[in-house]
């Protein structure tokens, strides 16, 4: 019987080794898993190389871990914002480094790493310092860049629901970055508010087929 | 003569009448944001927004927030009926694959070709951000500028080549500032519209770029 539910958060992020490259869902707030980044702080993995869409806001979550030092990197479209307080002060100290990449460019090369993609060549960030020292081509009219697909030993991100071969579906903008990470990465984590019996979601309104997914974990007493 | 400049509302305003009915249009952070303000009742026009949103409404009533449906600038938002959510890499396809019609975006600068900076000012020991700004940039079937028309030190926005690092290039086609609407042709520069009480030439003195008379 394939059941991918796992008892706690404590096994869920279990054997991240120091040094993984994680991936963590969310767009500010919206769709982080703020409980298995606690987790993950409490596991103790460290020099960790973090793709996010942000660099964490205020104390929780990502903030919190970039502050209790287990960050050595983090690959993000924006990383400041009124609350980044934490990673400001680590990344002017030196002590971060940061790969600032295009949004939709972080997006696709994400979709890439799962989608199984070499490199693509994309207009976004043509002519610009971002795109210095990559390969560029010219097709057709236009000039585009050659982009990495972005791929991780671990992800972890969240969605509303979920059943125990890992089929997930999500919650209204919080769903972002989350089915994409989950096609990323070597393990991935999930948190949902509810787990519920298989057959209980819709197959046509299933956003990540449990495929994806690699461990389960229940937070809170669902929504 | 004096002349006024347009308020912020009054250039959102100038922007939404030029947005037509049935257009899917992405707003900028910033003062872009406003435009949707300005939509008259009854035109339905499709907002995006890149945290894989369509169909995006107005903010809630207090109270009512809903921390998992916010924009791009992280404000919680609506969904108007018929609206859809999607993840970002279908979210920045939409743009980057041209299925937008108008994107309005702000800026620091626009070159005389069309060229946007609005991410960076280049500052040394600020921490860069550049967000979905680049994509936005190239992306629709139109990118608008919104801006204002000099600096508050009353150097021109709209200049021969950007000194500030680049979003995208030769990407506007229209710019609208408190003083003037103006757009971007192959041939340069095109005033098609400027304040009451500014003379042409007063206009092309605020303006480091040569400009072309509409009409």
């Amino acid at each position: 019987m394939i059941d991918k539910t796992v008892p706690s958060l404590e096994a869920a992020v279990a054997g991240v080794r120091d040094g993984a490259t994680v991936m963590i869902g969310g767009f500010g707030g919206a769709g982080q898993p703020a409980e298995l980044i606690d987790a993950l702080i409490g596991q103790g993995a460290r020099d960790l190389v973090i793709v996010n869409n942000n660099a964490g806001n205020g104390e929780i979550g990502l903030a919190a871990l970039l502050k209790a030092g287990r960050v050595r990197k983090v690959i993000c479209s924006f990383p400041r914002q009124s609350d980044s307080h934490v990673f400001d002060a680590l990344y002017r100290a030196g002590k971060v480094e940061l790969e600032l990449v295009p949004q939709g460019n972080l997006a696709e090369r994400i979709r890439a790493a799962g989608a199984g993609i070499g490199a693509f060549y994309t207009p976004t960030g043509y002519g610009t310092e971002l795109a210095r020292g990559k390969e560029t081509r010219r097709i057709g009219e236009r000039d585009y860049v050659l982009e990495h697909p972005i791929r991780a030993d671990v992800a972890l991100i969240k969605a509303l629901r979920g059943d125990r071969w890992g089929n997930l579906v999500y919650r209204k903008a919080a769903r972002n970055f989350n089915p994409i990470m989950a096609t990323a990465a070597t393990i991935t984590v999930a948190q949902v508010a509810e787990i519920v019996a298989l057959g209980a979601l819709d197959p046509e309104q299933v956003v990540t087929p449990g495929i994806h997914v690699s461990r389960l974990v229940q937070v809170g007493a669902g929504r | 003569m004096g002349y006024e400049k347009l308020s912020r509302d009054a250039m959102a305003a100038r922007v939404a009448r030029d947005i037509p009915e049935g257009a899917y249009v992405n707003l900028g952070i910033g003062l872009p944001t406003r435009v949707a303000n300005h939509l008259p009742a009854g035109r339905e026009v499709v907002l995006h927004s890149e945290n894989g949103i369509l169909g995006m409404g107005p903010a809630p009533p207090e109270g009512q927030e809903d921390w998992d449906l916010i924009n791009a600038g992280k404000q919680p938002v609506t969904l108007l009926t018929g609206g859809a959510y999607f993840h970002h890499a279908d979210s920045f396809a939409m743009m980057r694959g041209g299925h937008l019609d108008i994107c309005v975006l702000g800026a620091f600068q626009v070159s005389a070709g069309g060229d946007l900076a609005n991410w960076s000012t280049g500052e040394p020991g600020a921490i860069p951000a550049v967000g979905g700004a680049m994509d936005l940039a190239i992306g629709a079937k139109a990118t608008y500028v919104m801006m204002e028309h000099v600096t508050r030190s009353g150097e021109p926005k709209i200049v021969a080549r950007c000194t500030y690092p680049l979003t995208g290039i030769g990407c506007v086609k229209r710019i609208y500032t408190d003083l003037a609407v103006i757009e971007v042709t192959p041939g340069g520069l095109r005033a098609l519209e400027w304040v009451d009480g500014l003379s042409f030439e007063a206009l092309q003195a605020r303006t480091a770029a040569p400009l072309a008379r509409a009409g």
